[in-house]
């Protein structure tokens, strides 16, 4: 009986392991990928001399920050100061413990999964907010109130989003969702809430042109303005983790998962993971390539895309799909 | 059966402890924080009923939203701890009042026969391990039996929201706005303008 538990928490804690650690890896070579492409965009070189090409510069890079100080300021809330970058970089691995990398490759295969990965997003506010009260000072505190206020605008569009997918899947279940595709990617008949997503999940990562929390023209840096060495890395490891983990969200839930394109001979040996991976790094790309292409976003036009532009049409499309769904009798049970 | 209780007690005693700092802790934002610690495991509470939909309802609306907009606004508020604590004794009366009259509601519920309670009929501490998705049998439910009172609680939300809009929306005079429109429509005929300027005179 014992050992029954014993077994269970060593296959849970292994399973964890298995994808966290690969996690972490990868968030290593996507800011390496990061910094090499935007090289290429900017015709330079990029990191070039740790390693072959330069590919071990995050390594070096994450070493020489954790063997640095870490400075807390002595105005500072320690506590909560110290919690932020945690509650950042645990809420970024969270959810990946609902996304099926293949079929049946998945830690939990929860009913309501699809939930589970739209509140764990929407908590990662939570290590900024605190990132930017703690420090008492005022760039981390603007970065703090921008980061809020611009989060819950787009997890609104998101949120609608999520329920066009959900309206042709009948089922909050990811591997349901993922299955759903096998006709056809959402990518395509929900093109216009495909591209309204991705540009979500930028604002939502606070990434370019959406990262005025980090603002680092006005901002200094933003809500990490004084975080420096192992807590500094957290809050950087947890912004690539949630933004694969966003590129992951947008592959499940419009490009088929772990699908092949065509359901025929060559394609379909190929593993379902190697399928996911290469999807999940064409969103990455494009995250990369839409950072070295846009300039950023003044505050109060992001936030008329956000409130103006997304809200009512996502809520128009919804109103679409299901009429149509409907019309047609195309409804999922 | 072990694992299940022992969670069920973390959660719980996290809950009821991060409830009691919430009312205890001096700082109000610290106070925020610990009513968000205690949503989360009233969260996990639910996920232990096998209610996944609504622990996750509960955080995505209470803590991944309301939550942030009472962080903010308590961030922002520069609030006077020595005037907070003056009003203690003044609000003591009401205060105690409210905690008693909850008590005394709390104790009928658990002297009252309880096997009248269909809900409550010998049914064990555990998950409902049902056929049907509770995501499905909520919807069922509500959208067939509780259909009108379900689009009045709409209707009532939707009120409420037109209400705080007219209160607070003001329309200062002098603010410049930018019109997307009309930026957008700008060609070379609108936005130049030739004139002829005389030496030594200026416009």
């Amino acid at each position: 009986m014992t050992y029954d538990i014993l077994i269970t928490g060593l296959i849970i804690i292994a399973q964890i392991l298995a994808v966290v650690v690969p996690v972490l890896i990868s968030v290593a070579f996507l800011v390496y990928a990061e910094r090499k492409v935007l090289a290429l965009i900017q015709l330079r070189r990029g990191p070039n001399i740790v390693g072959p090409f330069g590919i071990l510069q995050s390594f070096a890079d994450a070493l020489k920050l954790i063997t640095k100080e870490n400075i807390i300021p002595s105005g500072s809330n320690k506590i909560v100061f110290i919690l932020a970058p945690i509650i950042t970089m645990v809420l970024s691995l969270a959810g990946w413990a609902v996304i099926p990398f293949a079929p049946g490759w998945v830690v939990s295969d929860i009913n309501v999964g699809i939930m589970y990965l739209f509140a764990v997003s929407s908590l990662g506010v939570y290590g900024i907010i605190m990132a930017g009260w703690a420090s008492n000072s005022q760039y981390p505190f603007l970065g703090a109130l921008r980061s809020a206020a611009q989060m819950v605008s787009y997890e609104v569009s998101i949120g609608f989003v999520i329920i066009t997918v959900l309206l042709c899947v009948g089922s909050l279940n990811l591997s349901k969702i993922v299955l759903a595709q096998q006709t056809v990617w959402f990518a395509i008949p929900l093109l216009p809430m495909f591209i309204i997503f991705f540009i979500s999940a930028l604002a939502e990562t606070n990434r370019l042109p959406f990262d005025l929390p980090e603002d680092e023209s006005t901002l200094v840096a933003g809500f990490f303005t004084e975080y420096s060495s192992a807590s500094f890395v957290l809050f950087f490891l947890g912004e690539y983790a949630s933004m694969i983990l966003m590129s992951s969200m947008t592959v499940i839930l419009f490009l088929g998962g772990w699908l092949p394109p065509f359901d025929v001979y060559p394609l379909n040996v190929v593993p379902g993971v190697i399928w996911f991976t290469v999807k999940v790094i064409f969103i990455l790309f494009l995250f990369i390539w839409v950072r070295g292409t846009f300039p950023r976003y003044r505050y109060d036009q992001l936030m008329r895309l956000g409130w103006k532009v997304f809200l009512p049409f996502s809520l128009f499309w919804v109103v679409a799909t299901s009429g149509f769904l409907v019309y047609f009798d195309m409804l999922p049970n | 059966m072990v694992l299940y209780s022992l969670t069920f007690y973390l959660f719980s005693s996290v809950a009821v402890l991060s409830a009691l700092m919430v009312i205890s802790a001096k700082n109000p934002v610290h106070s925020v924080l610990f009513l968000i610690l205690s949503f989360v495991n009233a969260s996990g509470l639910f996920v232990l009923l096998g209610a996944e939909f609504l622990a996750m309802i509960l955080v995505v609306v209470y803590v991944g939203a309301v939550a942030v907009l009472f962080l903010f606004v308590v961030m922002m508020l520069d609030i006077n701890f020595v005037k907070l604590r003056e009003g203690f004794l003044q609000y003591l009366p009401f205060g105690a009042l409210l905690g008693i009259v909850l008590v005394i509601e709390l104790g009928i519920l658990f002297l009252t026969d309880r096997s009248s309670n269909i809900y409550n009929n010998q049914t064990p501490l555990q998950p409902i391990v049902n056929e049907v998705e509770n995501t499905k049998m909520i919807g069922r439910i509500l959208y067939t039996e509780y259909f009108y009172l379900f689009q009045i609680c709409g209707i009532i939300l939707l009120v409420a929201m037109i209400g705080s809009i007219t209160l607070t929306l003001r329309d200062k005079g002098g603010v410049k706005r930018q019109n997307i429109d009309s930026q957008n429509t700008v060609d070379a005929s609108t936005a130049i303008e030739k004139k002829k300027v005389n030496i030594g005179e200026g416009i």
